[in-house]
């Protein structure tokens, strides 16, 4: 067994230290009941090129299909230096860095990471990173509790869906009601009123279904009620900061930055908010600090907030999270920098609303909705499920039609286009449909 | 040394992209006014290479298990291979997106039923979600699943109280609360085990359920498990298994047949994923029968040879993941599984426990072990016999080239030190670990100072952590006029 290293004699002799005869005398305090029911799974070792083959046919029976999809994952490109440098082992063989000294690395870019998401947000600390969007959004409503009180979230109806099943469940838990803010003809959010014992106004921007929502006038609508914004990071290279509409909590999909599908895991939650929560916030935070000989070093801080210490009084249970993806969210974003960011931001837009320019244009084709977006949007046609069967025939995945309608736009499917779709796949995608 | 911001100049770049078409303010004029960003968010500007000089420097302050021996108790870090990292780029599984439709990802669909089909096995149980991304993220939707349990049986407005033994980790009792549920510790025996006496006290028909940790965390088998889970099954109780150590008997026993209701497995622990750095983890669940309507959708069903999700299931505590959880996590353990097959699960178990016994018994003249008897995968020791505290004890041996084990937890041994070796290290490692163990203990009687000032040889010296969290200092901040 290659990563068992122990020979005969290293057993032998570390039996020996131990005072037993045999290693099976090492469970003899697991119930004889117990062992004697196991049953073998009837699976053989396998020598690594077996393994290789095996995992290696699995892959191979997946089709990769062009992304056109987005609804919180999209296929941005990943420059070389972000896997190269992220794939150093000291990185992702350490674990929490409880041992501060030797784990400046990892501080570090916690620090660096934080400093990037407060900047993208326009919000004041980050933590480290949560799972992925839809729990991120799920713990900040349950902060939003904590500080603030009440029974219930407001939720929009153009909420991303599989975000939005993430927080029923979480809702159901805890106890916290969720209501429904519909949209309007454009697709804006349409927030009529604010019932009494609100915790929180939940906003995604864009919205589930692309559109570029209006954040002014919301927070003072609120009162106390929190204003928890969830983002698509990318698109905040164009967009103003939610923390300049006077967000509460910023959380989001940080997938976009730097890691792949991945069908669809491990994922990364970005959770950002104000100065005067940090100490009711979830998860993971480095801070500065000096060493005994006055020298800057990072530490975990705010430990007092978390489970290890708190117990059953902590503001989350979270513990484990996304760290590499987050290390690999601040490479990209410090290997883009400010300008590249933009770029791709700005190369998202012109690509996305040529084709949606280009669509418009087939006989029977039109956008669902006409309010502005980003890089996603909404297409009706006469038969979409058969369009978008057709599509994946010819190589190309949008987002089914089921998944609109579960946000209440029924016949619809939605486009999403990156930078990285190329002259030659958005000609593709279009000849398809015109086909 | 400093951040990523300290280095690079105005105006440097370490990416190129294609230029738009258009310029760019008549792209920005689909974004309405209001909404349109004002100014740029201030990254870093760096060259290439300063930028890999940057990460390649921080990772050189890091120490991860390619780095050396790393026993953090509990934590089981063990060696990570290298097949899985080459595999998990394979832009067969990486290139996925979960919105493809089902004909499309037939091959990631049966990765993750067969997955889910063996953990089954190893568990001895018959249901499987995969979703939870994390060990504390299976916790809370194991107390989800057991909440839901009640609420179908009418039963939800009395059944409150979740027992806890006092050995628990932390997230037990955090993700206990987080579903609503008061935690009711209970006292640990003489042997470090869960005092029946109490536990039969403190059972009602107000007990949703146990949290137990098998073993435990002080690294001992609870013998009196059959006992204890069916007196919580008598009450109407659910029996949830903290899997962490489950490296402690792979292979050779199943939480189903020790009672388990629920069981969560720690992918990074004990099937060789790596721990990132703090994640990311997956921490799938087992479920006994009467738990399975519950279970979180979409569940993989296999038809023939093949794959469809599921969403059948009306009584579903729903997603607790946007999608399938953390599938590239999932392909590594089942490349680990595959290269095991059931003798390696047994050589598994066998090494871990037999390492730490190794251990114990070679380190318990000059430490304190406080519940000393036959460990499991790890053990806890103390320093307070020696008069130093177990933190000092911790950073010196940072001077001699290891990780520290895991210190002052679990609560209940004062000044302890948690050790877990794992399978993966060599005889001579772990001898090397003994000597510098007591080495340091002999230190601590002539020279306490150079352990209190440890360490000496790392990248910094002892950092001020009281300081970090009265003025707190969590980002960088820009420079007043930047540019």
């Amino acid at each position: 067994m290659e990563y068992i290293p122990h020979t005969p004699a290293d057993i032998e002799r570390m039996l020996r230290a131990v005072g037993v005869e045999d290693i099976e005398d090492l469970f003899s305090d697991i119930p004889a009941e117990i062992r004697g029911r196991y049953e073998p799974l009837g699976l053989e070792p396998s020598p690594e090129p077996e393994v290789r083959r095996e995992l290696e046919r699995l892959a191979a029976r997946n089709r990769r299909l062009v992304p056109f999809v987005g609804l919180g994952l999209y296929d941005h490109y990943i420059p070389a230096v972000v896997n190269e440098l992220a794939s150093r082992s000291e990185f992702y063989t350490a674990y929490t860095p409880y041992q501060a000294e030797i784990s400046q690395g990892t501080l570090t870019w916690m620090f660096e990471y934080q400093t990037m998401i407060c900047e993208l947000t326009g919000m004041e600390v980050a933590n480290a990173s949560m799972y992925d969007g839809g729990t991120a959004l799920a713990e900040a409503i349950l902060m939003a509790r904590r500080a603030v009180g009440g029974d219930k979230v407001l939720i929009p109806r153009s909420l991303n869906p599989f975000h939005r099943e993430v927080v029923e469940t979480y809702c159901r838990g805890a106890g916290i009601g969720v209501v429904e803010v519909p949209y309007d003809e454009e697709g804006r959010l349409a927030l009529a009123d604010v019932p009494p014992g609100t915790a929180a106004l939940v906003v995604q921007q864009p919205n589930g279904l692309g559109i570029i929502e209006d954040l002014r006038g919301l927070k003072e609508r609120l009162g106390d009620a929190f204003l928890i914004v969830s983002v698509y990071p990318i698109a905040l290279g164009v967009l103003e900061p939610p923390g300049s509409f006077g967000a509460d909590i910023v959380v989001g999909e940080g997938q976009p930055l730097g890691n792949p599908l991945s069908f669809g895991g491990p994922l990364l939650g970005i959770f950002a908010t104000r100065r005067e929560y940090v100490r009711m916030m979830p998860g993971r935070v480095s801070g500065r600090t000096v060493d005994a000989g006055g020298k800057e070093g990072y530490v975990m801080t705010l430990q007092t907030r978390e489970q290890h210490i708190r117990r059953e009084r902590a503001t989350s249970n979270i513990c484990t999270n996304s760290a590499l993806c987050a290390l690999r969210a601040t490479i990209y974003l410090a290997a883009l920098g400010p300008e590249g960011l933009r770029r791709v931001a700005l190369l998202c837009l012109e690509r996305a609303h040529d084709l949606a320019e280009d669509i418009r244009e087939i006989p029977g084709f039109e956008l669902a909705l006409n309010g502005p977006f980003f890089n996603e949007f909404a297409v009706r046609c006469p038969d979409p499920e058969r369009t978008v069967e057709k599509l994946y025939r010819r190589g190309f995945a949008v987002a089914p039609p089921k998944v609109a309608e579960r946000m209440g736009l029924p016949d619809a499917f939605l486009v999403a286009v990156t930078e990285k779709r190329s002259e030659a796949e958005l000609v593709g995608f279009l000849e398809t449909l015109r086909g | 040394m400093g951040t990523i911001y300290h280095r690079g100049k105005r105006g440097r770049r370490a990416t190129s992209w294609p230029e738009t078409v258009r310029p760019p303010e008549e792209l920005l004029a689909y974004i309405p006014e209001e909404a349109r960003r004002k100014g740029l968010p201030w990254l870093p500007e760096v060259s290439q290479v300063e930028l890999v000089r940057h990460y390649t420097a921080l990772s050189r302050m890091n120490y991860g298990v390619d780095t050396g021996f790393y026993p953090l108790g509990s934590c089981t870090m063990k060696y990570n291979p290298k097949l899985h990292e080459e595999l998990a780029r394979h832009p067969g599984f990486a290139d996925l997106h979960p919105l493809f439709p089902e004909e499309a990802v037939q091959g990631i669909l049966e990765l993750l039923w067969r997955l889910g089909a063996l953990l089954k096995g190893i568990a001895g149980m018959p249901g499987i979600t995969l979703q939870p991304a994390a060990g504390a993220h299976g916790e809370l939707t194991g107390m989800l699943l057991i909440k839901r349990y009640f609420e179908a049986r009418g039963e939800l407005e009395r059944r409150k109280v979740i027992l806890l033994p006092d050995s628990a980790h932390g997230t037990n009792p955090a993700s206990a609360a987080m579903a609503g549920f008061k935690v009711v510790p209970i006292p640990s025996n003489e042997h470090g085990t869960v005092d029946l006496r109490a536990l039969e006290e403190r059972l009602s028909e107000e007990v949703a359920g146990i949290m137990l940790t098998v073993p435990n965390t002080l690294g001992i088998f609870e013998r009196d498990i059959l006992r204890i889970t069916e007196m919580v099954h008598e009450v109407g109780g659910l029996c949830y298994f903290d899997g962490a150590n489950l490296n402690a008997f792979l292979g050779r026993a199943r939480p189903g047949d020790m009672g388990a209701d629920i069981f969560h497995f720690n992918l990074h622990k004990t099937f060789s994923t790596p721990h990132g750095g703090g994640g990311p983890g997956a921490g799938p669940l087992a479920v006994s029968e009467p738990l399975l309507p519950y279970l979180p959708v979409p569940r993989i069903v296999k038809e023939g040879d093949r794959f469809r999700l599921a969403y059948d299931l009306p009584e579903s505590i729903g997603r607790v993941h946007p999608f399938f959880g953390n599938v590239l996590v999932m392909m590594k353990a089942l490349a680990y599984i595959l290269t095991l097959g059931d003798e390696g699960l047994r050589e598994v178990s066998a090494g871990a426990v037999l390492a730490a016994n190794y251990l114990r018994v070679r380190l318990r003249d000059v430490y304190a072990v406080p519940y000393d008897g036959l460990c499991k995968h790890e053990f806890v020791a103390s320093t307070a016999n020696l008069g130093v505290k177990a933190r000092d004890v911790a950073k010196r041996l940072i001077d001699y080239g290891f990780h520290p084990p895991t210190v002052y937890f679990p609560l209940i041994v004062e000044e302890a030190l948690m050790v877990e070796p794992t399978e993966t290290e060599p005889l001579e490692t772990l001898d090397a670990f003994v000597e510098a163990m007591r080495r340091i203990a002999a230190e601590a009687r002539e020279n306490p100072a150079l352990l209190a000032e440890a360490p000496h040889k790392a990248p910094v010296r002892r950092l001020d952590e009281v300081k970090a969290a009265r003025e707190p200092v969590l980002r960088e901040n820009p420079p007043v006029s930047p540019g």
